[in-house]
Order: C-alpha cells, then sequence, then structure tokens
C-alpha cells in the first residue's frame, strides 16, 4: 500500500528534501568522473552541493511552515511497509545540516584544493555529499529500518571523511575507534527500534501507549540513552570524538561537530516524543548527563593544547547544555509542567542550531589557522590577529558566541534554558533542583576561560614560532562562509523574535499536547533581548568611535612602542603565557579527573644542559577504563584459548557434551527451562 | 515608567561611582590613622586621566582599546538591571539575573583577552588568575540569586532584590545572612578587593586585576578605572539590597537612603581591607568555594 498524505506545504517540503538528498548523493560524481588535480570536477561538484542544500533549504522551510506533516508510504521493501515523513522537527534539523554543509563545501573546496591533495581530494567531496545526504533521509525516515539504513550511511560516510589522511597513523587509529563506537551505537539501536517496534505495534514510528510495562521502557530509555549517547558524545560516552574530530580536515570536523552531532540530540527528541508518559526520572538521568557532559567538557578542554581537540571537547560541553534543555522538558512532560516543556525545548532546539552556527565558524577558523601556520598546537601559534585580522576578527564573534555571552546567539538559547531550570528550582521540588542550573553557571565561567585562552593565545600577542610570524590571511572563499556563519549568529542574538516562530513549530511538533499552545516569547521577552543586545552594540559603537581618533593618532605617534616589561629588558615571544600555563591555574584543581602526565627537565648542577618539559591530557574514560578493561577482556579470552586446539575430534567431544548438559537440565523440573522457552 | 526616573537612574548609576572609592579609601585611611585624600579625589583622577596623552604598544589589536569600553559598557548596562533603591529597574524582565551575570562576564572575556593581546607575562598571569577565580565566584552569584528568587517567588532581580525586608528578614534570618556573606565574598574578589587581591599592591607578580591593565594607559586607563568603579556600584547595591531595606522607603527620601546605604557598604569594604591580610593566591579558591557553599546552603535552609 502506497500513499502519500499530508498538506501541499509539507509534501512539497518533504519531496524538496528527498530531492536535495538524491542531488547530494551524486554531487561527489563528477569529481570522481575528471581527473585527479581537475578544478572543474571540484568545482562542479560544490555546485551540485550548493543546488542540492538550497533546494532543502527550500523544502526544510516549508516543513516549518507546514501546517501538519506529511507521510509518504512505500510499497514494503523490507519487513513491513516503509515510511518516511516531514514535520517541523525534520525541518529544523535539516535546516543546520544543509547551511553549515553547503558553506562546509564552499570553504572546503579551497581548503582541501585538489591540485595539493589529489590523492584524497576525490574521494573526501564524494564522501562528504554522501553524508549530507544520508542526514536528510535519517530525518525524512519514519520507521526503524530507513532509519537505521540513513544511520549506518552516516556512520560509513562520516568514517571515510574522518580517515581522509589515511596515510597518519593517528587518523587510522581515530578512524578506527570512530568505527567501534559508532557500530556499538548501532547495536543499541537494532535493539532499540526492536523494542519500539514491539511496544508501538510495527516498525513505523508510532505513538508508545502508557500502557507500556516500566521495565520495558526503562529499557527503551536506556538503549536511546546509550546509542543516541553515543552519536552525540555524551560524557562518559564520548571517547571517540575528539580525536576523530581532530583528525578529519577542518571543513569535516566543522560539519561533524555542528550537525552529525546533533543526529544524536535528533534520535533522543524523536524516540522519546514517542512515548506517550515518560517517568520523572528519565527527565533527572537527563539533566544529571548534560550537567556531567558539560561541566567536564569544559574542564577537559580547558586542558587541551591542540586547538582543533579542545573545540572538540567543547562541542561535549554543548551537547551537554542541550541535553540540560531536553531534560528539564522530559521533566516537564512528566510533571504537566508546560513552561519546562516549553523552556527546556526552546533552548534545547534553538542550541542545536546555535551550536551548529558557532562551532563551524570556530573549526572554519581553526582550518585556516591550521593552512596559515601548519600546526595545530596553540602554544606554537600567536599574533595571528595582525597577521588574519579578518580570521581573527570572525574567530573573535565564534568565540564570544559559543561562551554564551551577549549580544550573540549562545545567550539566547542558554538563557531559556536558564530560565526554565530557574522555575524547576523555584517550584515545589527539593532545593538541589538548583544543581543543574549551578552546574551550567560554572560552564559558562569556564567556557569563558577556555575561549579568553584560544582567542588569547592564538590569535593575540607576539608569534610564538616562524610559522607563526609568517602566517598569510585566509583567501576569500574561505573567509565568505565564515562570514555567513558569523552574521546568522550575529542575526539570532539581536533579533531572536525573528525566528522564534521556527522553535515554536519544533516544540509543537514534538510535544503536542502542551507546546502547540504556547509560544515561548511568553516565557523570554524576545524583544526585550533585542533591545538590550541593540543597546550593548549601540554605546559599545558610540564610546569607540569616540576613542578610535585617539588611537589612530597614538599608533602614528609612537608606531614602534614596545609592551610594558616592568623593567625587564631581555622580555621575548617565548616569556609570554602559554595555553597550559593560562589554564594551570583550573586544571591543577581537577587533577583527579585530568590525570595529566608529565615528562619533567631534569635539571643539575650550575650550569644545566637544554632541557624540554611536555605535559598531555590524554581521555580520561578511554585511557584509564576502556583500554584497561579491553586488555583484561583480551587476557581473559587467552586463557580460554587452551580449550581451541584446532581437532575436529575435541569439538565433537565439546557438543557432545553440551548436549548432555542440556538434556541434563531439562530433564530437572527445578530449571525454569519453560520460562525462557516461551511456550 | 517616566523618563525622569530613568534619568534619575543613570545619572546615580554614571556619578556616584568614583565617590565609593573615595569613601572605601576615607575608611582605609582613617583606620592606619592618617586623614586620607579628600572623598572627590577619584573623581579629579578620571578628569586627569581623560586629559592624558594615550601611549599603545605596537602589539596590541583592537581588542586592546575595546576592553575598557565593553568594561564600562557591561558595567553600565549591569546597572540598568539593578533597582537603585526607589527606583525600578529600567531593564527587568524574568531571568534578567542571567543577563547581569554574563554582562559582567562578557567584561571580563574582553579585559582579559585585552591582558594577552600586550603579549606581556605579567598580564597573561593577571588574565589566568581573573578567569581562574570567576569559575567560582559565577556559581556563588546563581547560587544567591536562587535563594533570592525562592525567597520572593519572582525572577525578576528587581522584585529579587526588594524582597528581603521587615517579616522577611525576621523569618528567614540565616539564610538571608549566609547570602550577604557569599555576595560579600563574591564583591570582594570580583572587585579585586583584599582578601583576593590588593589594589593597592606594588608588586607585579602578586597583582590580578591591577596587572591586567598595566599597559592601559591615558583615557583608555580612565575607562578602564571607571568600569571598575561602576561594577563595584553595582555589586554593592546587590548587597545593599540585601542588608538593608531600602526600597520600603519611597521618592526622594528613599534615593537619600539609598545613597547613605550604598555608602555603608563601602565602609563595610574598607573595614574590611584595613582588617584583613590579603591571602596567598592559592587559599583564594577556598575562600572563593566558601562563598558557593554559603550561597548554597541558604538555598538548601529555603528548601522546603
Amino acid at each position: 500500500m502506497s500513499g502519500f498524505e499530508g498538506p501541499l506545504a509539507a509534501r512539497a517540503g518533504l519531496l524538496l528534501l528527498l530531492g536535495a538528498a538524491f542531488v547530494l548523493t551524486l554531487s561527489g560524481v563528477p569529481a570522481l568522473l575528471l581527473p585527479r588535480r581537475s578544478l572543474s570536477g571540484s568545482r562542479w561538484t560544490v555546485r551540485l552541493t550548493l543546488a542540492g542544500c538550497a533546494a532543502g533549504i527550500a523544502g526544510a522551510v516549508a516543513l516549518l511552515a507546514a501546517s501538519a506533516p506529511a507521510v509518504l508510504r512505500l510499497p514494503g521493501l523490507f519487513l513491513g511497509e516503509g515510511q518516511l515523513g516531514g514535520d517541523a522537527l525534520s525541518g529544523f534539523f535539516a535546516l543546520p545540516v544543509l547551511f553549515v554543509g553547503g558553506l562546509g563545501a564552499v570553504y572546503g573546496r579551497t581548503y582541501w584544493d585538489p591540485r595539493r591533495h589529489p590523492r584524497h581530494g576525490r574521494r573526501l567531496q564524494f564522501s562528504y555529499g554522501l553524508a549530507l545526504a544520508s542526514l536528510l533521509l535519517l530525518l525524512a525516515a519514519r520507521d526503524g529500518f530507513t532509519f537505521l539504513i540513513a544511520w549506518e550511511t552516516m556512520a560509513l560516510a562520516t568514517y571515510f571523511l574522518v580517515v581522509t589522511e589515511e596515510a597518519r597513523a593517528e587518523v587510522r587509529a581515530a578512524g578506527w575507534t570512530y568505527l567501534l563506537y559508532s557500530h556499538a551505537a548501532l547495536l543499541c539501536l537494532v535493539a532499540l527500534f526492536a523494542l519500539q517496534a514491539q511496544l508501538g505495534g510495527g516498525f513505523a514510528f508510532g505513538a508508545i501507549p502508557a500502557t507500556a510495562a516500566p521495565k520495558e521502557l526503562t529499557a527503551l530509555f536506556a538503549l536511546a540513552l546509550v546509542g543516541f549517547g553515543i552519536k552525540a558524545g555524551v560524557m562518559p560516552l564520548h571517547s571517540w570524538l575528539p580525536d576523530a574530530h581532530a583528525s578529519a580536515p577542518s571543513h569535516v570536523s566543522a560539519l561533524m561537530s555542528g550537525v552529525v552531532l546533533k543526529m544524536g540530540i535528533y534520535g533522543l527528541v524523536r524516540t522519546l516524543g514517542l512515548v506517550a508518559a515518560p517517568p520523572l526520572s528519565w527527565g533527572v538521568v537527563l539533566l544529571v548527563a548534560g550537567g556531567l557532559s558539560a561541566f567536564f567538557g569544559v574542564v577537559f578542554a580547558l586542558a587541551q593544547h591542540d586547538l582543533k581537540k579542545l573545540l572538540a571537547y567543547h562541542s561535549i560541553e554543548n551537547i551537554g547544555i542541550i541535553l540540560l534543555g531536553l531534560g528539564l522538558a522530559m521533566a516537564g512532560r512528566a510533571t504537566g509542567r508546560a513552561d519546562w516543556v516549553v523552556l527546556g525545548m526552546a533552548g534545547c532546539l534553538l542550541h542545536v542550531w546555535n551550536h551548529a552556527l558557532f562551532k563551524s565558524l570556530l573549526f572554519f577558523g581553526a582550518g585556516s589557522v591550521l593552512h596559515a601556520t601548519g600546526s595545530r598546537e596553540i602554544d606554537l601559534q600567536g599574533g595571528l590577529a595582525k597577521r588574519m585580522p579578518a580570521t581573527a576578527g570572525l574567530f573573535l564573534v565564534g568565540a564570544v558566541a559559543i561562551c554564551a555571552l551577549p549580544p550573540l546567539n549562545g545567550f539566547v538559547s542558554e538563557l531559556a534554558i536558564f530560565l526554565g531550570l530557574a522555575r524547576a528550582a523555584l517550584g515545589p521540588g527539593p532545593a538541589w533542583a538548583a544543581l543543574p542550573a549551578a552546574a551550567l553557571a560554572a560552564t559558562g565561567a569556564l567556557a569563558v576561560a577556555c575561549f579568553v585562552k584560544v582567542y588569547g593565545i592564538v590569535f593575540l600577542g607576539t608569534p610564538r614560532s616562524e610559522a607563526a610570524a609568517a602566517a598569510k590571511e585566509a583567501p576569500a572563499p574561505m573567509l565568505r562562509p565564515m562570514a555567513l556563519l558569523a552574521a546568522a549568529c550575529v542575526a539570532i542574538g539581536i533579533a531572536p523574535g525573528l525566528f522564534a516562530p521556527a522553535v515554536d513549530r519544533g516544540i509543537a511538533a514534538w510535544a503536542e499536547d502542551t507546546g502547540a499552545l504556547l509560544g515561548w516569547g511568553r516565557f523570554l521577552p524576545l524583544g526585550r533581548l533585542a533591545v538590550v543586545a541593540a543597546l550593548l552594540i549601540l554605546l559599545t559603537a558610540l564610546i569607540s568611535l569616540r576613542l578610535a581618533p585617539l588611537c589612530r593618532r597614538a599608533r602614528e605617534r609612537q608606531p614602534e612602542l614596545p609592551t610594558w616589561d616592568c623593567g625587564f629588558a631581555g622580555a621575548s615571544p617565548r616569556l609570554q603565557y602559554t595555553a597550559s600555563s593560562f589554564a594551570e591555574l583550573i586544571t591543577s584543581r581537577f587533577g583527579w579527573v585530568l590525570a595529566p602526565r608529565f615528562r619533567w627537565p631534569r635539571i643539575e648542577g650550575p650550569f644545566p644542559e637544554a632541557s624540554s618539559f611536555h605535559s598531555e591530557i590524554a581521555d580520561s574514560v578511554l585511557e584509564r577504563l576502556l583500554r584497561p578493561g579491553v586488555r583484561w577482556l583480551v587476557r581473559l579470552s587467552e586463557r580460554l584459548r587452551r580449550y581451541h586446539q584446532g581437532s575436529l575430534q575435541q569439538y565433537l567431544l565439546y557438543v557432545v557434551i553440551a548436549l548432555v548438559i542440556l538434556l541434563l537440565v531439562s530433564l530437572q523440573p527445578w530449571w525454569p527451562v519453560e520460562r525462557l522457552g516461551g511456550s | 515608567m517616566a523618563l525622569s526616573q530613568i534619568l534619575v537612574h543613570l545619572g546615580v548609576l554614571l556619578l556616584l561611582p568614583p565617590l565609593l572609592l573615595g569613601v572605601i579609601q576615607r575608611t582605609k585611611s582613617r583606620f592606619a590613622g592618617r586623614r586620607g585624600p579628600s572623598l572627590v579625589q577619584p573623581y579629579r583622577d578620571l578628569a586627569k586621566l581623560a586629559r592624558k596623552e594615550l601611549a599603545l604598544s605596537a602589539t596590541t589589536t583592537g581588542v586592546f582599546a575595546l576592553a575598557p569600553v565593553l568594561a564600562v559598557v557591561t558595567a553600565v548596562m549591569a546597572g540598568l538591571v539593578v533597582p537603585l533603591g526607589p527606583f525600578d529597574a529600567p531593564i527587568s524582565f524574568a531571568g534578567d539575573f542571567v543577563l547581569f551575570a554574563y554582562l559582567l562576564a562578557l567584561g571580563r572575556f574582553f579585559t582579559a583577552a585585552a591582558a594577552l593581546d600586550t603579549g606581556s607575562p605579567f598580564e597573561g598571569m593577571g588574565a589566568a588568575r581573573e578567569v581562574g577565580f570567576a569559575w567560582l565566584t559565577e556559581p556563588a552569584l546563581f547560587f544567591a540569586f536562587f535563594a533570592l528568587a525562592r525567597l520572593s517567588g519572582s525572577l525578576q532581580l528587581e522584585d529579587m532584590l526588594r524582597a528581603p525586608e521587615g517579616e522577611l528578614w525576621r523569618d528567614s534570618t540565616v539564610a538571608l545572612a549566609l547570602v550577604a556573606a557569599g555576595v560579600l565574598i563574591v564583591l570582594l574578589a570580583e572587585c579585586a578587593r583584599i582578601p583576593v587581591d590588593d589594589p593597592a599592591t606594588h608588586l607585579e607578580l602578586t597583582m590580578i586585576h591591577e596587572v591586567m591593565v598595566l599597559d592601559h594607559s591615558g583615557p583608555l586607563f580612565g575607562l578602564v578605572e571607571y568600569g571598575a568603579a561602576v561594577k563595584l556600584l553595582v555589586l554593592d547595591v546587590l548587597l545593599m539590597h540585601i542588608l538593608v531595606p531600602a526600597a520600603t522607603v519611597r521618592g526622594w527620601l528613599g534615593l537619600g537612603f539609598f545613597v547613605l546605604g550604598v555608602l555603608a557598604v563601602a565602609v563595610l569594604i574598607g573595614v574590611v581591607e584595613s582588617t584583613m591580610a590579603r591571602l596567598r593566591l592559592l587559599r583564594v579558591p577556598a575562600l572563593l568555594v566558601a562563598a558557593v557553599l554559603s550561597c548554597g546552603f541558604a538555598l538548601l535552609l529555603l528548601g522546603r
């Protein structure tokens, strides 16, 4: 049985989205057909990608505007019929995919120029298009099978993106870890959708009634949390994330961090939305997971001195913030508090957009730094603002936005979550309801510390290496996508009211019972926020304009004036604070979780030789939990090897022994075989 | 709200801050047995700085000049969110306390970035300390806000700050005292006062706030000093509202009452600065954790 239902706008939107997915799948083909170093091949690929993204954006907007969702039933391809659908939630998550994806393609063509990277340029472009297409299919999937197919395509396509530079050992290792984690997640999701099909009556996504057994619901929640949590990078399931994001080419890191992680959030939002009556404990678990991810994500980020790894850890922090919103919304659904649902979900959804915007902006900026100086090491940079002013300015916008500071976009979504959490803390509940909000406050302050460090050490001061001193501004095709992302950050920050309807649609699609009635603007005066942002910018601009001529004159009068060195004449760039020394005051408080490893210099005698100091912070979960655990498992399995001699007789003997044991067991009336075997 | 009220609010907010510095200085002088400089000396200092020549290090970029501007703008905007005694806050909405905290954070971001902009190791040190202590003051501030929100049943800073008066003080003395203690520590830390930081110290190695602005000169330094003074006033107002029921008296008499209250808190800061030694730098986090705990316990007391 096939059918296509829904209002015209939704049907058109769904078709556009699917058409975009088709175009994006094929977008890499021109490059594949033409020679490796050919510019026209990659140019055509970017054009096709942009065309696909434009069509998809039109479709996503149509879905957001449509009054009801569209459903497309496909005749039984697999077990039962397949279903595709489009609603406001799909449209909401599709928009950042297409916006960031399109800009990433433009950035990537210059960043990963086929003439400089002939070996893997074409594969990169093909996998990029495929990844975008799989993301769209994922958002349109309305049954477990289609979802899993799209999910696996996404996992494999992004795996190939991560291992673009497979010649380097650490890239292969990162890719391998990513692949393992992806498939652990896939296993959870297979179980999840099997359970969902059992509870909801079929693989098509249908509401799970409140009458479902609590045990099964708990299993459903646990599977969703682990499966989607791995993808989203929730602590402590995050260990694949920092290396994978750091190893990929920067526009791929932007896509993975800004967009692909959000599919974990989308999956959680979608599946949890199916459950009619979630218990309060789910919301609490999400709040705890979110608070831990946010706080420890930023703590780990502070300790990094690899620019891209640092940004990757910040993704964990932001996923935590998004989860805080989702957890609050779930708690609201469990307790019937519409205001928690609306504020939590508004913060969750808007932060999905915001994080996609500023994190891809920051990864593009990191890519430009890497492009200019050839290193991701923060301590080898410095003074880049003088050499690449446009990149520095745009990076600064991203840095202020990710710290959730007014007047940029991060502030709006974090304010919604704060306000929701404050309402929860104010309510009749216990006083510890204020803890998530306090964690969020500490996270915000630590994020400020972290991005002062990044911006200050990388872009300000004097160059710490010759490469940094010789850095050149990024070319215009790399700056333009960054400028668009920065403009979007500013736009959402100063005019949140413009984007509020889209968020409202998303909330309404998720929580039909409560969200549809209320706009989140009812709880948060978005107009007032716009006034505050405008006032802030205006006052700053006015005073700055008044000061500008003074500063210009000062620079003209004394162009070579050095920084005051407190009387020490031998100041050199190496005396400057480094990334590690800047963060030391904070990271030293967290030695118990960071477990830093040092290689101290040995200084002996009155005239010591030249020496070096090295510190590194490995991922605690991976290095202290997973690797020892796997080693233990391998040792345990080695003991079993004794029984594996390879002789056929021995194996036959094992079969006989097993048979005898089973027979004995089944004869025993006290053994619960009946219960295990069913009827 | 009447325009005249906003103008008076702005007038108090913009003109009063240097006087606080004068009062603190006078208190400290009296403790030391000196007469001390005139109360209006900070105004004269600011006027002098505004006229002075500006010198900019060749290392610096636009961030260096932008930071003092933002320090003033964010402090003034934070001042627009709080009520000044009888005068309502010009900007007020549910959740405005988040705006208050994040405005101060925005100022901190740029002040610390400007310090790194000079490439001086001393200024980097100051910046690291500033952001390294702020991550503890911010949760303390939020716990205090939540405690006040529980007391007042409102999420608007205006109502939250006006709640502690009369009956409320009697009913929840302990909780309010704990909140006040926590906010006092936050104030001392955020405004770089003893026992956290010594504004009068002469050794760069031991400074926090002062060392971050070593390279600012002339009008830019004036803005830095003025911004710090406005921030002092704003946090002073926060503490004053918790300690003194200033809002009960309306009108011009209320304004006088308010100014007296604010100056009394300034005297309190002067007394703290005169009677305490500066803490060792590594002990400061312990003090700030005490502030977090103090406000957190207040919240627990108000729990049920």
